[in-house]
This record gives structure tokens, sequence and C-alpha cells, in this order.
């Protein structure tokens, strides 16, 4: 209980309407013209000195992009957003190389403490390592790749990842130094032509994180992206690539922020995931970027293709998200289970408050023999908002022995806000097993009566009433991520009772 | 003063009248019954004293160790002591016995201004109270009240009670849906929290939960109005002759 009463104490210091992570970094930065164009796309490529190959895939996605239209059958309502009033890169402009923390830009540094990124991580962030002997035995290293608008500002661990042979770095390094990984994988999963956004993606994607996994090795630490959009007027397109080789197993995480604004920002992510026979690969986002303020004005628009290739026998690839922010969530990690006997997970707690519109779920697609997956989606409505699950399940005619399991919850708080739920279920094999169980409920006035005479505040209340549903899905979270998105969860809850 | 003065309440609900000019008075160490027939106001009193929105509040007042209780939030009351164990108590999915007994007592303590009970010191004062009870451990680790029997809903009420150690606690038919030994349970767990520093309120349809619980006043509600005041005695008229009498007085 000591994550919930943190999470009461949380709130009660929070007003209505304040979004903690809403500030803005004054730095100078180097940004791409405005609008898109073959010329924006070069621009791009040659900023992070790609080789020929690269700017061509770019191109022939951009030429692809071009013949697209924008999908309309997500529940979600906005108005269409000009592409070309829109700037495709922004980078921190790069200052002389650093040996110590006294040489970094000072508010790189604030922005790091503003986000709580603790002072010795951020010495780490910046390059600084500890001298062997010297870190803390006691505590847990997770490796951070921080990407700060468009580029990635520093990777964490770098040294002591290489020695166990994982490759952990940002995607722009690796299209240089592990070309022959890129090309093989690149689009592999989520090709070039999949949909309008992740071709976007394609086209103009600026930097996100790399993983390779060789086989059999375990990774000695979690790894984990923080995303951070920070310029005005500046779409995020990152891309994330992770591979885990031949029995090996990596733990991956990302968090997103992103400064108050009273416009919408784009932010378009594409991330690919492949796992080979008998591998394991783990997932956890915590998506808190801007919802939007308390009218409905501004807040990210979140348009982003997730998806894991389960390529290998016994292979195995889990999903865990806790979405509370953007003012637009349009999002559907999914599963391709290919090899016999992989499996797929899908945890889910989508969170929408005031005017946020939700439309989120998986797919689960069966095509190896004995595949399995799993879904639990939690989905917590407040305020005005709408949220959507949509979830796809799916039997190839030769995967026999396919079988699912759909649990999907809605919690409405208030009168004024709506929870979907769209499942498409298709088995065209005869032997496949799914079951789908779906639950509406409120929080009655009754409940929240009761705990509030047993001493518990009207806040405190709907706190305790909300993690107990969504508990099942924060157990799935690496433990430092539960606490934090246990806060998060009230936080974005904040005033929607009453 | 009496610990709880109510003074010609009157209570609306959906524009229609249902507590019509109440007066109780209950002092310290007083165990009072109120009986009355179906819709009599009973529960919507209970309510009342408790803080349950819903109501409207039409007139009258109801006074708490002389401060106005109608003014307080339903959790500035629990913490300045008011309990009430619910006739129906509610479920709540994924949150265990045992953190929400923990968050609740800390929620009033904090209120009180008191120290929260440090882990080990909470955890062996519900222990304490639930082997008193017959309330296995496994039940503390189970959700609120989910899948929990007719009996152990009530027990956990009291669980609570014990716990919390009101000084005005309400008890809204406690007896309903127990068979003869879960009562018994039950009665002797309220027994056992009788003190000279704390009143309670039992609420009830049947006389048969007087002979467990033995109430040194006894009310009979009709029609929103307390009708008559009396003894224990009053409970044995009542089941000989009926509430009729008292309806026809109204």
């Amino acid at each position: 209980m000591v994550a919930v009463q943190e999470t009461v104490e949380r709130v009660k210091r929070i007003d209505v309407d304040q979004y903690r992570y809403g500030f803005e970094t004054l730095i100078e930065t180097d940004k791409a013209p405005k609008g898109l164009s073959e010329e924006t796309v070069k621009f791009i490529s040659e900023k992070k000195n790609e080789p020929a190959w690269m700017l061509q895939w770019r191109l022939e996605a951009y030429r692809r992009w071009l013949t697209m239209t924008e999908p309309t059958w997500a529940r979600v309502d906005y108005p269409k957003i000009d592409f070309q009033d829109l700037y495709y890169y922004a980078a921190p402009k790069p200052k002389k190389t650093v040996t110590s923390l006294d040489e970094i830009d000072p508010e790189i540094l604030k922005t790091y403490e503003k986000l709580g990124i603790p002072l010795r991580e951020v010495a780490m962030l910046e390059g600084v390592e500890p001298k062997p002997g010297e870190e803390d035995p006691n505590r847990r290293k997770i490796a951070v790749d921080a990407v700060f608008d468009s580029v990635s500002v520093a990777t964490t661990f770098k040294a002591e990842l290489k020695k166990a042979g994982v490759i952990f770095m940002p995607i722009s390094e690796a299209i240089r130094e592990h070309p022959e990984l890129v090309q093989k994988y690149l689009g592999s999963v989520v090709p070039t032509s999949d949909n309008f956004y992740a071709t976007l993606n394609s086209a103009v994607f600026s930097d996100g994180s790399f993983v390779y996994v060789p086989p059999g090795v375990r990774c000695p630490m979690e790894l984990s992206t923080y995303f951070r959009i920070n310029e005005r007027n500046t779409g995020q397109f990152e891309r994330t690539l992770i591979i885990a080789d031949k029995g090996s197993y990596v733990s991956y995480l990302e968090g997103c922020t992103a400064p108050q604004r009273d416009e919408n920002q784009l932010h378009a992510a594409v991330v690919e995931l492949v796992a080979h026979d008998d591998a394991e690969i783990k997932y956890s986002t915590v998506q808190n970027w801007y919802p939007g303020n308390s009218e409905g004005k501004g807040g990210i628009y979140n348009f982003v293709t997730k998806r894991g290739d389960c390529r290998g026998d016994r292979s195995k690839i889990s999903w865990t998200q806790v979405e509370t922010g953007s003012a637009i969530t349009w999002k559907y990690p999914s599963c391709i289970l290919r090899g016999d006997n992989s499996s797929g997970e899908f945890y889910s707690i989508a969170i929408s408050n005031g005017f946020q519109q939700v439309d989120s779920g998986t797919k689960m697609i069966h095509l190896g023999k004995n595949t399995s997956s799993r879904i639990i989606s939690k989905g917590i409505a407040a305020g005005k908002s709408q949220n959507t699950y949509r979830g796809l399940v799916t039997a190839h005619r030769k995967a026999t022995g396919a079988r699912n399991f759909t649990a999907c919850d809605s919690l409405l708080i208030g009168d004024k806000c709506g929870a979907h739920t769209v499942p498409y279920i298709e088995a065209k094999n005869s032997s496949a097993t799914f079951e789908h169980e779906a639950t509406t409920s409120k929080i009655s006035e009754d409940v929240l009566f009761y705990c509030i005479q047993r001493g518990l505040s009207q806040e405190e209340a709907v706190g305790l009433v909300v993690n107990g549903f969504v508990k099942d899905v924060l157990q799935q979270l690496p433990m430092e991520f539960a606490v934090e998105a246990q806060k998060l969860i009230s936080i974005s809850l904040d005033g929607s009772v009453g | 003063m009496a610990l709880l003065e109510i003074r010609d309440l009157r209570v609306g609900v959906e524009d229609r009248e249902v507590i019509r000019g109440l007066d109780l008075n209950v002092n310290a160490g007083e165990v009072h019954a109120i009986m009355g027939p179906n819709g009599s106001g009973k529960s919507t009193l209970s309510h009342v004293i408790a803080g349950k929105p819903g109501y409207e509040i039409t007139g009258g007042q109801i006074l708490f160790r002389g401060e106005n209780l109608l003014r307080m939030e339903p959790n500035e009351r629990a913490a300045k002591g008011v309990f009430l164990a619910f006739q129906y108590p509610i479920e709540i999915p994924g949150v265990t016995t045992m953190n929400f007994l923990r968050a609740a007592l800390n929620a009033q303590r904090k209120a009180r201004d008191q120290q929260e009970f440090s882990t080990p010191e909470f955890l062996k004062r519900v222990r304490d109270v639930a082997d008193s009870l017959n309330i296995p451990q496994d039940m503390l680790k189970r959700g609120v009240n989910v899948g929990f029997s007719g009996g152990e809903k009530k027990r956990n009420e009291i669980l609570q009670m014990a716990l919390f150690e009101p000084s005005l606690c309400i008890l809204d038919e406690i007896d309903s849906g127990l068979d003869i030994d879960a009562l018994r349970i039950v009665a002797s767990g309220i027994n056992a929290l009788r003190s000279p520093k704390r009143a309670m309120i039992v609420i009830t349809h049947y006389r048969r939960l007087l002979d467990h619980i033995e109430p040194e006043i006894v009310h009979v509600m009709s029609k929103g109005r307390v009708m008559k005041s009396g003894g224990k005695e009053l409970a044995l008229e009542l089941e000989a002759c009926g509430y009729a009498q008292f309806e026809d007085a109204a």
C-alpha cells in the first residue's frame, strides 16, 4: 500500500489541470525547413550521415506516402493535420565533446533534473560513467537512451552491454555501424507501405533506439529509452528496432513526455520487434505525452505503429502499456505469431480524462501451429473522454491449435465519458480456441461512499478503486515502472470526480 | 452533553419526506435499538448520520459532541468517530482487505493528527482482532468483500469497527442474511466492543438480534418519526403486537 499512499500524497499536492512535465527547455536547435518534400527527406538523411541505401529507402517511403490517405476508421475526432505546417527535424545544437558533467549544456541538465532523472544517472547519460568499483552494488542497473526531439542525446552503460555482446545504441548510429543488421531487419515487421503514419515515419524518422541481443544472451540489465518532445511545431518520428536472436532475452522500457503547448503536436513512431527461436522480448511503455488542458486545447496526437514478429519457434513477445497522456492515442501493439508454439501477450492500461480520445488495442495474428496469445486490457474513462478498445484476434487456416484469451474491462468515472469495446475475432481453423470476456463498470456512488465512510477522501477512494482495477496489468511492469505508473494513474485521474 | 443529539430532523429523498421531525439522544456507553417496519426511515437515518450523498436535509440538526455533524464530509465524520456497519457491504475488486484496512485506518489517524501505524504494529492489531472474530488470514488477502459469504461480509464490518475504535457505531441490519451461528459470532464481536466511552445504535427488524445484543433503550420508528421509546421490554411488546399499533398512533 505504500505506493498507493504515495499516490494519494501526490494527488493532494497537485492542482487540477497541472501537467508535471509541461515545461519547455530553451536550447539552441538545428531545424529542417518547415514542410515535407523530397528535400526534407534528403536533409534529414544528410544530417544523419546516412549511406545511400538508407536515403533510397526513405525516398521510396515518401513517394508511397504521397499516394496514401489518412485512416479514418478509428473512433477519434480531430481537425485535419496540415503536414506542410510542421517541422520534421529538430536537434539540440551540438556542443563540443564533454568529459565531465560541468561541460554539458546546463539547460539540458536542468531538463533531466525536472524529469526526475537523478544526477548520478545524468552523469551516465552524458557519458560520465562511474569508475569501476565505485558503483553502488545495490542499485539495479538500467541502461538509458535519451531522445531529445529528433536525436538521441546519450546512451548509458554502452561498454558493459558490449561486453555481453548486446548492441544498444541510437538507430542513427546503428545505420552507420551495423548496416547489415539494420538492412536485414528494418521494415521487415512493419513494411514501408504498411499504413499512412508508418510510411510517413519511414520517410522522416530521425532517431530512436536499436537493440540486438545475440544468440543465447540474457541481456544483463533493463534497457530504457526516454523520449522528449521539446521544440515547437515539431513532429517526433522515432523508430525503434529490437532483435532478439535465438534463445536470448531482453526487457525494454520506454517513457515519453512533452511540454505543455496550446497547439497539437504530432508523434508518429514505429516500433519493430523480431524474436527468433526460443527468444523473448518484453516491451513496456509508460506514455505520458501532454494530454491537452482541461478545455481540450493542445496535446499530442499519438499515431503509433508497434508490431512484434515471433519469427522463431517457441518465441515470445509481451507488450505492456500504460497510456495516460496524449490528446489522441491511436495505437495497437501487435504480435505476429509465425513460429510454431510461439506466444504473444498484450497488457494494457489506457486512461482518458478531460477531452482525451483513446483508440487502442492489439492484433494477435496466429499463423504457426499451437500458438497462444493473451490480452488483458483495462480502459478507464473519466471527464469527457472517449476510450475505445479495438482488437483483432485471427487464426490462419494452417494455425492448428491456436489459443487466445481476451479480457477487456472498462471502468467509467462520471457520466460524461464513454467506453467502447470493438473486438474482431476470426478463426479460419476449426481447432482454434478463442475466449473473449468483457465487462464495463462504473465507480458507483455506493463504492465511493463505502470508502469515504471508512475515512478516505474522495481522491483517495478513487485512487484505491482504480489501483485495484488495474492491478493485474501493473504487476506485469518491471518494479520501478510499476511504482511510477501507479503515481501517474492517480495524477491522470485527478479532479475526475465531483 | 449527549454524544449524539438529533433535533427535529427532516430529510427528503426525491421530493418525498422520509424523516419527519425525528428526535434522538444517545449518550456514551449506551446501546440503542431502533426497530420499525420497512420504509419507516431507519436506514435513511443511519445514512444521514454517516453523510451518504443523495439526501436532502430539509430541517433540524444533528450534533455530535456538540459539533454540527451535517457540515462535515463523511470522511471527517469517520475520523471523528462515526462508524456505519453497512447492511450490504460493498465489494472492491483488486484491493485486498488488508490494504483497504490500512489505507482507511491511516487516513483516519492522519486526520486526527496521530501518527500512522508502523507495518508490524498494524499487522499485529489486525491479526488480534481477526482472530477474535474467527476471520482467517487468507480472507484478509482477498479483495474487499469479493466472494465473501453473507456472514463473512458482516464479520468484516465488525473487524473494521474493532480496528477503527469509533465512539459511535451504527449497525444497519447487521443480522440480515446471517444464520444463527454467524449471528452469534457477530454479536459477541459487537458485545466485546461495548464500552463506557462508546455508544451504539442497532437497527433491526427482529427482536432476535436483541437477545444477543441487549440494548439499554429501544425506539420504535414509524413513518419517519420515533413513535415510542422505552426499555428492552418494548421489544417484547412489539413482538407480541406488531408494528401496527404504532402506525395507528401516527
